[in-house]
């Protein structure tokens, strides 16, 4: 700890922290000091010199104005932020900011809101005293996020050390010199990086802005409501800001452990979904001809109670998207059970369920989110965490640049921007290369678990990740984490069951990266087939999503999600569905899979249209309201399955609020201790610990041929950021391809660029080859849920791959994906 | 963390030997030999001066990316450290450079009117190429040899106390 | 003028130019003698130290700061590595000493250096040296080449246990790279530019170790301090202003010279070593330490001492020692314009001050030199140029600013004269 002084600024005496700088003490205390290039979260570059204040150290006064981001306090020193020394030094740098500035607030978006023009305010002073030509800087195409005005630029170069120090890729810099520097890739190349949209709130002035949101509205015609990300396990903490009955943009808010002052760009930017013409904007009947009607809901209603009445509850398969709020995942099964039914999951795309009986109720992340930065080991087991969650992925940098080691093991290299250890095996392999860790660390198991590591050859990397791992856990600063790869793996369970077994042996805490927005708060919620309310362990489990497909069912409800793209096995799944008797699709979108397979479709509101609750991975409950209306006539989400079940006559469905629907299963997690968890409104801080044994006898006999690895990337994962153009039009969207090893490709004759046919069973399709030494040897990358992917089978699982004609490539393309 | 006290360091995904040439690599591994392992970037300066030498003078944007996967350095901190010197050429230039100091001793020595003769004489003005490739002219800020005013620095060369004949002769001798 | 004998930089100068700058001309003057001695007795750094502190050496490159103190600020116990970093980065417009050192004495500076490193605790050294000086750099390359062959640099010295490994390392053209901070960020391969201070580079310099930087100048006076003692040096100038100085007396004088002259040397005396004014014309300024500092009319520096304390009273600073003499009928307004577009041109655009105020200053500057000057432009020049001086992370902005100020001081009438009447007062020399 720093040793505490006290200082004075403006007279007022302030406790600071010896080394502390001036600007934040003065932040602490509330004095304003007038700043442009100071962020709290960037290195501090002293190069505005906006802050200059007047400050005297041992009675003795500094000859010269100084910075107070960069002047460290020491005792007894005195800061005077508006003497007339301090104003005139502060004029002085706003004079010079202002001569090259356009000065067109009228025309800038940034107008209302911009630093500098609040701080100019403040001066008022006279800035006609420059008469030579202003500069004019030509600008940039960054990309569809961000719209430049570089004229505009002062230089501050927050954006420039943001992408070296935050992002840990340095897209932006700052070329040439003294008059000529310019901000800019120089080469004009889009920024891709998911948290690149940041910059757009630490630009001070409207040279980066917002290009989707680029001229629709004013600053100061917009309201502001807080909202809660739909996307990830993080739930960032957002900002709504409203026009009317719309959504204009998006911005952070602050929460240190949660986001600290970030977003992903896709929580930034997935808004644009709200508005996009796939929304579904009123309920809908399938005629015999197979064209639509539209139906008033009541008789929407109706008829879908008369759907589930008539079916036998034991056919009804309820598919629910991770995202769905906690209050509709609780109602839903409520419902659901209510009817005497039992098959109901969100774990959309997972293979392999065998574990649910021993796994924890409440698989999270083990640790409070801001805990990951602090860790000094990390195991990563199946996770492309920059895109699945990329604050994580942030925190875990912020790990590694504080010498934490951090190691991934995976079906392919992931493109970090740190340093890290990265192991790699093809889906199935996986547990082979994570035995071989568990050896070196000396753990015994029996059953299969045992057989692989007493099989197990550990190399120098897992034998030197053992060690880093022991020596972590010796700290309490290790950690192993199982992400959405390893569940899809087709030995998800055996993988956990290592998982546990190293982190056992090296004395480390074990998570998981919950797949999405509210994966935790389903299972609380009991939105599971081997879960109650309250996460509480059932005796006579239902079918998990991938049996719901693979024993198809005569009804389905398909919640928040479109099948072929949502689903672990788009094909077996278009044919479930195609064969049951009623689907009906409660959903914000239409989309063509659900057109096809639906026989009704009830508009539900999408993120910020209704209020509910999102659980994150820490265990956080985040409740949020409804920001907008809904589209059209679409209804949230709690309200339908209320109305449903008192259409049903089913208990307790008489809630006036969600609210209530929240409390209501907050007390039986109360109850329950949701599943062995404690918790409160404030958060679920259950533990990771295993129910039961595994019992795995046999690991999964070896895959002989290639395995597929169906990643979702991270502009594909659910219905909303599939929906929001800007982003679909970014470097990350993936478009689907079949991404290689070059010696996987020479083994099949494929060079990069060739087209191949790609083959699950009956399944097939043509798709360009992309060789990619990240991919593990016998590996074939084809990613899920982007567009095209829905005529193949599981995202992971074997895959046959042949040479085939560039003409067909083409055919398939002009056809978005679909075989011709 | 700052990125002005640790390198970013960044791996392209290139086989090195593929970059550059063999000379060139092995000469920039000399500087590299210099400095730190971890600071492999602080020979980006003798390896841009290097890649420009061996270029006919100049740097292309693809030269730049070379030298930026060869010391593990991300292209932008490259155009960086390209943009801000003034020996880096970023354009096309004549087989020569004449490069004439401007600044105070040079100019009380005569430099203006040196500039001019070579503007009148050969049609070349600062910043611009003669047309047939021979040299361009530069101006450059003060050489550090004042004492010998006006100072002009062809290629690699100084030629101190130049005069308006002087240049002629200097031009008339390059190839 | 000191006896070429006594002479510190130039030690070699008297010798046959052709092999002056070798190894082996520059150990017939004695050279390597102090180095080897601590090879092999290992005095206490700080007993050296005490000596260059007795010496009042001050920083040749332009601030003046007491050499012995600064490397005292090293923690030279501290373990892990440290730096001692020399700037040949020479660029001061006036300036051209260093370039001369190395060309005529580059192991003086070698040996300069392999002390300081010695004192500070510095295995490892890099000469930073201006791109454009090819000659020079060979001519240190040359050096540096046969003192490793003599096993005066590398590893355990002489069986001493002692290590000093010297680099060179070339700038690409950035007067800016001259400070020292800028210098340092130039070396790790970045663009140059100075970074603020707290923390200094004592503290955290190259590469985040501790690094001490100082002048080429500076560290080439090192052995010969130690070979004839502090006091020596110290009663080669004046009290706190020790030695003797390279002076590079440039502009309208019959024979522009590098001299080394005591410091302390009356004015009047360098002029006559330069051949006096050129033309046999009267002396109209002076600005006697390099473009960045304050001019000074002729009359008044006729009366005035080389050294620091002296000049400093003249109402300037002997910066570099570059002396830039200007003849009566010289434009002041087109000097001032000169220099102005050379700081425009060289800040490095960090600073909002320096980045934009430069490119102000330049511009009205060029606008009144070209007859659009306004009545309002003077105070707007000077008032500018206080709101760049002092407010900037390095002192490059000051470099800008303090000509400026005192050009309108000193010269004022030409300037008004140039906005009322659309041409020069004088017509440019
Ligand atoms: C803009 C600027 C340019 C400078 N240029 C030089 C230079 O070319 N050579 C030099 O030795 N010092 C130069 N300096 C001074 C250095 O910052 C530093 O003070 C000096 O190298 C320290 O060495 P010394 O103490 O031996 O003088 C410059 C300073 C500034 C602000
Ligand atoms: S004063 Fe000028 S040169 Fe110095 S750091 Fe600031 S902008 Fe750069
Ligand atoms: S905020 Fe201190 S210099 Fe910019």
């Amino acid at each position: 700890m720093a040793e505490q002084i006290s200082i004075e600024i403006d007279g007022r005496t302030c406790e600071a922290a010896a080394g502390e700088m001036i600007i934040a003490v003065a932040d602490r205390e509330g004095i304003p000091i007038p700043r442009f290039c100071y962020h709290e979260k960037l290195s501090i570059a002293a190069n505005c010199r906006m802050c200059l204040v007047e400050a005297e150290a041992g009675g003795r006064p500094f000859p010269k104005p100084v910075p107070a981001c960069a002047t460290p306090v020491a005792e007894g020193m005195k800061v005077q932020t508006r003497s007339a020394k301090a104003l005139d030094a502060q004029r002085g740098t706003m004079e010079f900011l202002l001569i090259n500035h356009p000065l067109d607030c009228p025309i800038c978006d940034q107008g209302g809101e911009c630093e500098l023009q609040d701080v100019s305010m403040g001066y008022g002073e006279d800035v006609s005293r420059f008469s030579e030509r202003k500069r004019v800087v030509k600008d940039e195409d960054l990309g569809p996020l961000i719209a430049t005005d570089m004229t505009r630029c002062i230089h501050c170069t927050r954006c420039v050390r943001f992408g070296a120090e935050i992002a840990g890729v340095r897209e932006l810099g700052a070329t040439g010199r003294g008059e000529d520097m310019r901000i800019g890739t120089y080469v004009e190349s889009a920024v891709a990086h998911e948290l690149s949209g940041n910059v757009i709130d630490l630009c001070p002035v409207g040279a980066l802005t917002s290009k989707p949101y680029r001229f629709t509205a004013r600053a100061w015609e917009l309201t502001s409501e807080e909202g809660i990300a739909p996307h990830d396990a993080v739930g960032s903490n957002l900002y709504l800001h409203i026009r009317g009955e719309q959504v204009m943009r998006v911005h952070p808010r602050d929460n240190e452990p949660v986001n600290e002052t970030w977003i992903s760009d896709r929580d930034r930017f997935s808004y644009e979904g709200l508005s996009s013409d796939t929304r579904l904007t009123e309920p809908l009947r399938k005629r015999a001809d197979g064209t639509w009607e539209a139906l008033d809901w009541q008789a929407a209603l109706h008829l879908t109670a008369d759907v589930l009445r008539g079916s036998d509850p034991d056919q009804i398969g309820w598919l629910m998207a991770p995202n769905a709020t906690l209050e509709e995942a609780y109602l839903a099964q409520r419902l659901l059970r209510g009817l005497g039914g039992r098959h109901i999951d969100t774990r959309l795309r997972r293979q392999d369920f065998r574990g649910d009986r021993a796994d924890p109720a409440v698989p999270w992340l083990g640790l409070p989110i801001a805990e990951l930065e602090r860790q000094q080991a990390v195991l990563v087991v199946g996770s492309d965490i920059r895109q699945e969650q990329p604050l994580l992925a942030h925190r875990l940098r912020k790990a590694v640049l504080d010498d934490a080691a951090v190691s991934f093991l995976n079906p392919y290299e992931l493109a970090l921007t740190h340093p890290a250890r990265q192991l790699t095996a093809p889906p199935g392999r996986l547990s082979v290369r994570l035995a071989a860790v568990a050896r070196a660390l000396s753990a015994s198991a029996e059953g299969a678990a045992g057989s692989l590591i007493s099989g197990a050859q550990p190399a120098e990397a897992e034998t030197r990740l053992a060690e880093e791992l022991r020596a972590a856990g010796e700290q309490g600063r290790g950690l192993v984490l199982l992400g959405a790869l390893a569940e899809a793996d087709p030995d998800y369970t055996l993988l956990k069951e290592l998982a546990y077994l190293v982190a056992d042996a090296a004395g480390c805490r074990l998570g998981f990266l919950p797949v999405a927005a509210n994966s935790v708060g389903a299972a609380l919620a009991g939105a599971a087939p081997h879960l109650g309310p309250g996460a509480q362990a059932l005796e006579a489990p239902g079918l998990d999503a991938l049996a719901m497909i693979t024993e198809p069912r005569q009804t389905y409800v398909l919640w928040g999600l479109s099948p072929e793209l949502d689903l672990f096995d788009p094909s077996r799944a278009r044919e479930a569905l195609a064969g049951a008797a009623q689907v009906i699709g409660c959903s914000a979108f239409r989309t063509p899979d659900l057109e096809a397979a639906c026989d009704i479709l009830l508009p539900i509101a999408a993120f910020a249209e209704t209020s509910g609750t999102f659980v994150n991975a820490e265990g956080r409950w985040q409740r949020f309201q409804g920001a907008v209306p809904p589209a059209g006539d679409a209804r949230p989400g709690w309200k339908v399955l209320r109305v449903l079940g008192n259409i049903l006559e089913l208990d307790g469905f008489h809630y006036s609020s969600g609210k209530q629907v929240h409390d209501e299963l907050a007390a039986l997690c109360a109850q329950t201790r949701g599943g062995g968890a404690q918790v409160c409104d404030g958060g679920t801080q259950p533990d990771n610990a295993r129910r039961g044994d595994y019992g795995l006898k046999q690991p999964l006999p070896a895959p002989d041929g290639l395995m597929r690895v169906g990643n979702v990337p991270i502009y594909a994962g659910d219905q909303t950021v599939r929906a929001a153009p800007a982003l679909q039009h970014t470097p990350l969207a993936e478009p689907l391809a079949l991404h290689l090893h070059p010696d996987t490709a020479a083994g099949l004759g494929l060079a990069d660029g060739d087209a191949a046919e790609v083959a699950q069973g009956e399944r097939h399709t043509v798709v360009p080859v992309v060789i990619d030494d990240a991919v593990a040897p016998g590996a074939a990358r084809v990613p899920a849920a982007v567009p095209g992917s829905g005529v193949l089978g599981p995202a992971m699982g074997p895959i046959a791959v042949a040479k085939a004609d560039a003409s067909q490539l083409a055919a398939t393309q002009m056809l978005g994906g679909q075989p011709a | 963390m700052s990125f002005r006290t640790a390198p970013l360091a960044v791996v392209h995904d290139v086989d090195k030997s593929t970059l550059l040439t063999p000379e060139l690599r092995a000469e920039i591994d000399r500087h590299v030999g210099k400095y730190p392992p971890e600071w492999k970037q602080s020979a980006v300066m003798p390896a841009l001066t290097l890649v420009q030498e061996h270029n006919g003078g100049w740097l292309t944007q693809d030269l730049m990316d070379q030298v930026a996967a060869y010391l593990d350095m991300p292209e932008v901190a490259v155009y960086e450290v390209a943009t801000f010197y003034a020996m880096y050429d970023l354009e096309p230039v004549g087989r020569h450079k004449i490069c004439v100091c401007n600044s105070i001793s040079c100019m009380l020595g005569g430099a203006e009117a040196l500039l001019e003769h070579v503007e009148a004489r050969h049609g070349v003005a600062p910043g611009e190429t003669s047309k047939d490739g021979k040299f361009t002219l530069k101006e450059f800020e003060c050489l550090g040899a004042c004492r010998h005013a006006p100072v002009v620095m062809v290629d690699q060369e100084y030629h101190e106390c130049v005069t308006r004949d002087g240049i002629d002769k200097i031009i008339s001798k390059l190839d | 003028m000191v006896d070429h004998q006594d002479t510190v930089c130039f030690r070699t100068m008297r010798l046959r130019p052709k092999i002056r700058h070798t190894l082996k001309a520059y150990r017939s003057v004695g050279g390597y003698v102090q180095w080897e001695r601590i090879l092999r007795e290992k005095p206490s750094p700080e007993t050296l130290i005490e000596e260059i502190k007795l010496s009042a050496l001050r920083g040749r490159g332009g601030a003046g700061f007491p050499t012995g103190l600064k490397w005292s600020f090293m923690p030279r116990n501290k373990p892990g590595q440290k730096y001692i970093v020399c700037n040949s980065d020479e660029g001061e417009p006036g300036t051209c000493k260093d370039r001369d050192i190395m060309r005529y004495n580059p192991h003086q500076l070698i040996e300069g250096m392999a002390i300081a490193g010695y004192c500070i605790g510095a295995t490892v050294g890099y000469n930073y040296i201006r791109g454009e000086f090819y000659e020079p750099i060979d001519r240190f390359e040359e050096a540096l080449l046969e003192a490793y062959q003599a096993g005066l640099l590398g590893k355990d010295l002489q069986g001493s246990g002692i290590d000093f490994d010297l680099y060179t390392h070339l700038g690409a053209g950035a007067y800016i790279c001259g400070e020292e901070t800028a210098l340092l960020e130039s070396l790790e391969g970045k663009k140059g530019q100075p970074r603020f201070k707290p923390p200094f580079p004592a503290q955290a310099g190259l590469y985040g170790k501790p690094t001490t930087i100082n002048n080429t100048e500076s560290l080439a006076s090192v052995p010969v301090i130690l070979e004839k003692g502090g006091q020596w040096f110290l009663e080669q100038g004046r009290p706190n202003n020790g030695g003797p100085k390279l002076f590079s007396v440039t502009g309208h004088v019959n024979k522009p010279c590098n001299v080394e002259v005591p410091l302390g040397t009356p004015f009047r005396d360098l002029l006559a070593l330069a051949g006096g004014v050129s033309g046999g014309r009267r002396l109209k300024a002076v600005i006697p330490g390099g473009s960045s500092v304050p001019v000074v009319p002729g009359e008044v520096m006729m009366e005035t001492d080389m050294d620091y304390d002296s000049i400093a009273k003249a109402g300037s600073m002997l910066g570099s020692g570059a002396v830039i003499i200007m003849a009566e009928g010289t434009c002041m307004v087109k000097v001032l314009a000169n220099l102005a577009h050379f700081y425009a041109h060289e800040s490095c655009g960090q600073c909002t001050p320096c980045r934009e105020g430069t490119g102000w200053l330049e511009r009205v500057l060029e606008r009144i030199l070209h007859g659009q000057g306004r009545p309002s432009d003077l105070d707007l020049l000077d008032n500018v140029a206080g709101r760049i001086g002092g407010r900037t992370i390095c002192a490059l902005g000051d470099a800008a600013a303090m000509p400026v100020q005192s050009f309108l001081k000193h010269y004022r009438h030409e300037f008004e004269h140039l906005i009322e009447h659309g041409t020069p007062l004088v017509e440019a020399a």
